[in-house]
């Protein structure tokens, strides 16, 4: 490729919080007409270098330079004016107004203070043609999925700038995260988007923790480490195993280390059972049989009643048919506290909602499931507790290792061990993980995957989801394979099940 | 200006601006009563405005200190001042009722009637909010209107006058030489701070305020909870009612404690709880009530007129929870008193590293200049 000018340049960024640098002397640029991937573990400083360049940070040191010109970027809407737009991994839309006054939002065409609500539709029909999409400007933007949401933004960010000449105003696009909710034909409809606009000349700085998408559709990555930059590279001169290196620096091993290692084949007898265990909306009547030190695994697409089948059998929804029996006794499964008290524990898909409360410290956080159980009358001593905080923190490698530290500051790698450690300290029978590792960096997830062996060898049971097949092939003695919210197969995993036959049996709907 | 790192974190300690401005606001009243801080003893008795503050302050500070775990709950309870009136209504015309009204049985079964319909006006508070669902503010808002009229029902629209020397002794009485209900109010926080900070009572309401289906999930009946938080709300409403009436010996169903649920929620917020549930400050709260009790007070001794006197009252209650807010601070101050997660009370700090290299988070930031 050719180097003609960076449409934009940052130089020596450094920000600080107290007691953080955050960025130390970073250095990241950005040509016209490319898809650049900003590469990193949680905590390297991915997220902070972002908000900076879109102003909701200040910077602390260093110059950013927007077309040859220094500028300095105070707040997100200056940042818009600047033509830096940015979508976020969540919607930041109003679901109840129509895709065009989302689109134009703040920035209605107006005659006479007056809006003109003909000429906003039309300008947002043509926007949306032009950027091939197939959307109905006119309809509420609560009536399209969320990948469709999510093109709306950007459709959104990239009008951003002057209300005439649609896309002109847009120099750099930022997409944080855009993919992690997202199925593959709807990544792909985002990708041919992205195309398109880095074909109009548009630089889009992209972040995703799906290695695959980096190699697909980026050109160019800078690589963060603890805040620093390590390098920039072509994505085509540079390959996922030495990309994971740079970003990890030395914790390689530990990946291939769980690459070979074998299931523990001593599984015990029968813990838990369902029988015709249902729920109307949610998912089908099943069987499911878990065995003491066993793995299953669920496989299925997303929305195929994996989370569902999960908040069953920890009482989290209520079942309408049914029973679940757990060590021999029938359990009632009308609130989570009966799953609890016979030794179920359960790690939500979503961190942020259903697990942690940002507000408390990491030590409150980790001691919650065992402070309910045992009533507010009884509170853990200082001693003990403080005993058990420090063991989880130290086993599970929490960061910062400050069981003060307000738990909505961690990164999300750091969140999911703080989840994790709240229910090993309860020790309980079955433990159930949606998703434990989606969103979390590389070295995370392969600490949590290494961790879920080590407990199953000491006769824990665990229900594991994971939208990766490979995560749960490598995983799981069993496989609850499941669609269009049934469970359809469960398979003994062994030698001769491969991704490709599970997929297989998604497919098909059964076991061959 | 050159900040130490002391000072810094005093600055940032929660409790920092309630306690500066609770402190403005008392040295305020120098140049207009010299005299102010000083305190005579006279008849066995201690006198001053300060006595007169925490005595006057006395009801506020119980009923600020039921609002604030409701508060942490994430509900809001606009029944309390209701309770007030009905706690004594109840009272005063059962004492009234006797043929010795000094009887010390019969005041401490008055008592006790008053206390328990508190009681149940807290537990059909946490039934609707925490069995039926209904939002806090709707579900307390029936009280607050019906109260009153329960209240005037059972003094019959009168004001009831009583005359009991032991009940006089709660709200008008003096103890070791101090005026008996700080006594009261002492008894009450120190046992607040023990249910909530030796029990893992605060604990759980935080969580439950912080994130209500994570402490579902997690286990925490956060419906006994929230009921329990009502119940006790509704229990210092109740000693507070007994405060009131005991003091000017009389219950009127109309007037007493009318608007003290605004002004406890205001104290809860100077005292840097958030409206939005989670973290509480019982301490915070006692200085904000002591903040609004002495703006009361200062508002009569600097003579401003009384039409205008909820004016002058609004205007400061603007600038301390401007002081309260960390992005105020930040443009104001600078980014000294601006960062950090000193006050809650205006949302989340501003600059929280969500994504930063954690290492080294708990150590202490040196000042360059």
């Amino acid at each position: 490729m050719a180097e003609p000018l960076p449409v934009l340049e940052m130089t020596g960024i450094v920000k600080e919080f107290p007691g953080v640098r955050a960025l130390s002397g970073v250095d990241f640029r950005l040509f016209p007409g490319e898809i650049h991937a900003l590469m990193g573990e949680n905590g390297a400083g991915k997220s902070t270098l972002i908000k900076v360049l879109t102003g909701v940070y200040s910077l602390d040191g260093g110059t950013v330079t927007l077309d040859g010109k220094a500028v300095r970027i105070g707040s997100p809407l200056q940042a818009q004016q600047a033509g830096i737009s940015t979508v976020y991994q969540e919607v930041n839309l109003c679901p109840n107004l129509s895709v065009a006054e989302n689109i134009f939002i703040g920035r209605e065409p107006t005659r006479a203070g007056r809006i003109q609500w003909k000429r906003m539709r039309k300008e947002a029909a043509e926007l949306v043609d032009r950027l091939g999409l197939d959307i109905d400007v006119t309809a509420p933007l609560s009536s399209y999925p969320l990948a469709v949401q999510q093109l709306v933004a950007i459709v959104r960010s990239v009008g951003t700038g002057d209300s005439d000449g649609a896309g002109a105003g847009t120099k750099v696009l930022v997409l944080d995260e855009p993919t992690s909710s997202l199925d593959r034909d709807e990544v792909l409809e985002l990708f041919r988007l992205m195309r398109q606009l880095r074909d109009e000349g548009v630089a889009i700085l992209f972040v995703s923790h799906f290695l695959d998408q980096i190699y697909e559709i980026c050109d160019r990555m800078t690589v963060l480490r603890n805040g620093a930059l390590v390098g920039e590279h072509l994505v085509s001169e540079l390959d996922q195993v030495g990309l994971i290196h740079l970003m990890i620096g030395k914790a390689m091993d530990q990946l291939e280390e769980l690459h070979e290692h074998q299931l523990h084949a001593d599984v015990g007898e029968a813990l838990l059972h369902a029988d015709g265990l249902g729920r109307t909306g949610g998912i089908a009547p099943f069987d499911l049989e878990i065995k003491k030190g066993e793995v299953v695994g669920l496989a299925g697409l997303l929305g195929s009643g994996r989370t569902e089948l999960a908040r069953l059998l920890f009482g989290a929804d209520q079942p309408d048919s049914g029973k679940v029996t757990i060590g021999g006794k029938q359990v009632s499964m009308s609130a989570p506290n009966d799953a609890i008290s016979a030794g179920v524990a359960f790690c939500s898909e979503n961190r942020k909602t259903e697990g942690l409360v940002p507000d408390l410290t990491v030590r409150e956080n980790i001691i919650l499931a065992l402070q309910a159980a045992r009533g507010w009358t009884r509170p853990i001593p200082a001693a003990q507790r403080d005993e058990l905080v420090a063991k989880y923190i130290k086993a599970l490698d929490i960061r910062p290792a400050n069981p003060e530290a307000r738990v909505g500051q961690l990164s999300g790698g750091n969140q999911q061990k703080v989840l994790l450690a709240r229910w090993l300290i309860t020790q309980p029978k079955l433990l159930i993980l949606d998703e434990p590792t989606r969103g979390i960096d590389v070295g995370a997830k392969a600490e949590i995957q290494k961790l879920v062996v080590s407990l199953s060898e000491e006769g824990m049971s665990v229900l594991y989801i994971a939208a990766e097949l490979e995560e749960v092939l490598r995983l799981s003695h069993t496989i609850g394979v499941l669609r269009d919210r049934k469970l359809v197969a469960q398979i003994a995993n062994g030698p001769e099940i491969t991704p490709t036959r599970i997929l297989e049996t998604i497919a098909s709907g059964e076991h061959q | 200006m050159t900040t130490t790192p002391r000072w810094r974190a005093l600055t940032q300690h929660h409790l920092f601006w309630p306690v500066a401005v609770l402190v403005f606001l008392l040295l305020i009243n120098v140049p207009f009563t010299p005299d102010f801080f000083s305190i005579k003893m006279t008849d066995g008795h201690l006198y001053g405005s300060l006595v007169s503050i925490v005595l006057f302050g006395s009801p506020l500070i119980l009923v600020a200190v039921g609002m604030t775990l409701v508060i942490a709950t994430g509900g809001i309870d606009l029944s309390v001042g209701a309770v007030v009136a009905i706690t004594g209504a109840l009272t005063c015309s059962y004492i009234s009722d006797q043929a010795d009204q000094s009887a010390l049985s019969a005041v401490l079964l008055a008592m006790g009637i008053g206390l328990v319909a508190a009681v149940v006006c807290g537990l059909w508070n946490g039934f609707l909010v925490a069995r039926m669902g209904i939002q806090p503010i709707i579900a307390t808002l029936i009280i607050m209107v019906a109260g009153r009229g329960v209240a005037q029902l059972i003094t019959d629209g009168q004001i009831i006058t009583i005359n009991s020397e032991p009940y006089k002794l709660i709200g008008g009485g003096y103890w070791l030489t101090l005026p008996f209900s700080i006594f009261v109010v002492a008894a009450v926080v120190a046992v607040t701070v023990a249910l909530t900070r030796r029990t893992a009572l605060g604990l759980l309401v935080e969580s439950v305020g912080g994130n209500a289906e994570a402490s579902r999930l997690v286990g925490i009946r956060s419906r006994r909870i929230k009921i329990m938080v009502y119940v006790f709300c509704a229990l210092c409403a109740g000693i507070a009612g007994l405060m009131i009436s005991s003091n000017t010996s009389a219950a009127d169903g109309n007037n007493a404690g009318l608007w003290i649920e605004l002004d406890a929620i205001l104290a809860v917020v100077i005292g840097g709880t958030s409206l939005l549930g989670g973290r509480f400050s019982i301490g915070g709260t006692v200085v904000g009530a002591l903040v609004i009790q002495t703006l009361t007070t200062t508002i009569y001794t600097i003579g401003v007129p009384t039409q205008t006197n909820l004016v002058f009252k609004a205007a400061v209650v603007i600038v301390v929870c401007l002081l309260q807010s960390p992005k105020f601070r930040a443009k104001v101050f600078g980014a000294k008193f601006g960062s950090g997660s000193g006050a809650k009370g205006g949302g989340k700090p501003s600059a929280t590293p969500a994504d930063t290299a954690p290492t080294t988070a708990a150590a202490p930031k040196m000042e360059v200049s």
